[in-house]
């Protein structure tokens, strides 16, 4: 593989990594409102999965959304400006973590409804063969999310159609407070697929490769015309569900155990370096950029004016 | 007389439903996360009462509503929660279409005797999708009972009523209220559903609100007493049934109604009072009705636009002086 390419998966990571934790600082801080659901730990799966699309591929994604968008070439600063509710945020301040998106860059809309993206998805893949323009669209979820009726009518109704949507379980083993054990029977949700006769592949969500290998596998299927596949990525979320959550239902020793034996940054860098020969000193510029950009994304959300009240209503209707 | 105690709304709640679980072996929970509650209501139960009794469910808000139904029907009581009022529209189907219409569609052969739960309201930058105040949607609906509590007070009487009612309930419980304190005696204690509750006397206007309108009201009050204008405060407490009655009688006095609401006011609760009041008592107003309520608007994630959504005391206190001219 090439290095440039490597070297980008791991920047990607990087950013999200960089800019989740310092969200989690900056809303400690105060400077941010409302509830934040954060990405650290699952990273792996959102930069390898659309590192696999082309810039003009679209994705539908989830409350915990960040990572998703990042990858797929949303604006740090725009982000942060949002997360802080300014004017100059990706959503204008209207948003927020939720609903954080950027649409030039392919994102369909990070959705609040657990499962609602999921549909909505679908609406694009359809777009995009009633065009025949050969786009494809990836679709990213949670564990939770597919005890919902949506996955299982956007599955079927994906696969009646041979709809390009390419459709990412981010199983991070938790559905808020509730361990998968507690909310389905099946261990892997990727035997979901076969009820609607579609791939469904597992893979390590720890693992950037594998991740990035399963995706553009499904991606040149749905290309081809042979409709949908269903991807679980087995991840972890390195945080509570949202800022401030207590964390009953899971011992601190699970949590530093993944943190340790899985993060998916340590897991690429140490890949890098060792079997790819990648050395050090190309990696450290690549952090320093990232380090100052996500800096430098602060302050532009710091120093953004808040909403004008006065225009509350703008943008109800066209 | 019972011993009053000063708990919280969120408590308020959570003794409601200890008390009605303690009394009929029926009672149960089914909800998303009940062990680790979002707003912490039901923390600590499943020690009491044991996971056959509040059921944890996934998050498949459809099965939780329907599964209710059918427990209901077959003589069970359940008491379902749904995280966000929110995601009440999830599970619209089985609400509108099959709860509401059971009884009547059988002819009267089935009773629904079933609760659902939920956190309404703004006030936690918690943007477009966790912060909607849809209690006004659900009048439309003929068959739903709905409760409307802004007190701990209410909250525990009005939801061991709403446990031990033959019709469906739709129980909303204002985020915002669940922090607030108020007194609550010990023990049983039932309030009726189709009671409005006066909860100030005034002679010079009458102020139906509901939730966390209903203390923006009174803080109103308060402001407007200081320069000599009395507000009275009616708080309906159930928006079906919705007594009329009391409405009807305070602006009979008063010959001023205002209402106020965090929903959006176009279809809203006061749309609905202001076109009963015009049918039934537009002879005694001095003055046309005031609406307040959210402005026809989605909700805003930023602090500043959500506050400037909603009525406030001040704004409640400006449109009341308007009015008296
Ligand atoms: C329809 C609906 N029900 C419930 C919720 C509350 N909620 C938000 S995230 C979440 C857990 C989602 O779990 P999962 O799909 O595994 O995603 P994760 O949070 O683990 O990324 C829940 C229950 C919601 N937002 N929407
Ligand atoms: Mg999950």
């Amino acid at each position: 593989m090439e290095k440039g390419f490597l070297l980008g998966l791991y920047e990607t990571m990087f950013r999200i990594r960089t800019f989740e934790e310092e969200v989690k600082r900056q809303f400690e801080d105060g400077n941010i409102p409302g509830f934040i659901h954060l990405g650290s730990g699952q990273e792996a799966v959102s930069a390898g999965a659309c590192a696999a699309l082309k810039p003009d591929d679209n994705i539908g994604s989830t409350h915990r959304g960040h990572a998703n968008l990042i990858a797929k070439g949303g604006r740090t600063d725009r982000m942060m400006a949002e997360l802080f509710a300014r004017e100059t945020g990706s959503c204008k301040g209207r948003g927020g973590c939720l609903h954080i998106t950027e649409m030039s860059v392919g994102s369909l809309g990070a959705n609040g409804i657990v499962a609602a993206g999921i549909i909505v998805a679908n609406g694009a893949a359809l777009s995009a063969k009633l065009q025949h323009n050969n786009k494809v669209v990836l679709t990213f979820f949670g564990d939770g999310a597919t005890n919902q009726g949506k996955f299982h009518e956007a599955m079927n109704l994906a696969s009646l159609w041979a709809l390009p949507n390419i459709f990412i379980c981010e199983n991070n083993l938790y559905g808020e407070a509730t361990p998968l054990a507690k909310h389905m029977k099946i261990k892997d949700i990727a035997v979901r697929a076969k009820a609607y006769d579609m791939p469904g592949v597992i893979v390590d969500g720890q693992d950037v490769l594998a991740v990035y290998d399963a995706v553009t596998e499904a991606v040149k299927r749905a290309r081809d015309g042979k409709g949908p596949s269903l991807i679980e990525a087995k991840t972890y979320r390195f945080h509570g569900h949202h800022i401030g959550d207590p964390e009953t239902y899971r011992t601190r020793e699970e949590v530093e155990d993944w943190m340790e034996k899985r993060d998916p940054l340590k897991l690429f860098k140490a890949k890098l370096l060792k079997e790819f020969k990648v050395k050090g000193t190309e990696i450290d510029p690549i952090e320093h950029k990232i380090l100052k950009e996500i800096e430098d994304a602060v302050k532009f959300a710091a120093q953004s004016p808040t909403p004008d009240p006065l225009n509350l209503t703008a943008n109800v209707y066209v | 007389m019972a011993e009053m105690k000063l708990i919280t709304g969120k408590d308020a709640i959570r003794y409601a439903l200890i008390e009605e679980m303690r009394r009929d072996k029926s009672v149960f929970l089914l909800g998303e996360d009940l062990e680790q509650a979002t707003f912490g209501v039901t923390d600590g139960l499943i020690e009491e009462f044991g996971a056959e009794r509040v059921r944890n469910t996934p998050i498949s808000e459809n099965a939780i509503v329907g599964a209710a139904i059918g427990a209901a029907l077959t003589g069970m009581r359940p008491v379902a929660e749904i995280m966000f009022a929110d995601f009440l529209m999830d599970a619209m189907d089985p609400i509108v279409n099959t709860m509401a219409k059971a009884r009547f569609m059988t002819g009267g052969q089935a009773k629904v005797p079933m609760v659902i739960r939920t956190p309404s309201g703004a006030g936690l930058s918690a943007g477009a999708q966790h912060s909607q105040s849809p209690e006004a949607l659900f009048m439309h609906i003929p068959g739903i009972r709905i409760a409307v509590p802004s007190t701990p007070y209410d909250m525990k009487g009005l939801l061991k009523t709403a446990i031990r009612s033959d019709d469906p309930v739709l129980f909303f419980e204002h985020k915002m209220l669940y922090y607030e304190g108020g007194d609550v005696p010990d023990g049983d204690y039932t309030i009726p559903f189709g009671k409005a509750d006066v909860k100030r006397k005034g002679k010079d206007i009458t102020i139906v609100a509901v939730l966390a309108m209903v203390k923006k009201a009174l803080m109103a009050a308060d402001m407007l007493a200081g320069e000599g204008i009395e507000v009275e405060v009616v708080d309906p407490m159930t928006l079906n049934p919705l007594d009329m009655e009391t409405i009807i009688n305070s602006l009979k006095k008063t010959k001023r109604l205002m209402t106020v609401e965090e929903g959006a006011r176009t279809g809203g609760i006061g749309a609905e009072i202001a076109a009963r009041v015009a049918e039934e008592a537009l002879d005694y107003l001095d003055a046309p009705i005031k609406r307040l309520g959210g402005m026809d608007c989605p909700i805003p994630f930023s602090p500043v636009l959500e506050e400037a959504m909603y009525p406030t005391e001040d704004s409640i206190a400006a449109a009341v002086k308007q009015m008296l001219g």
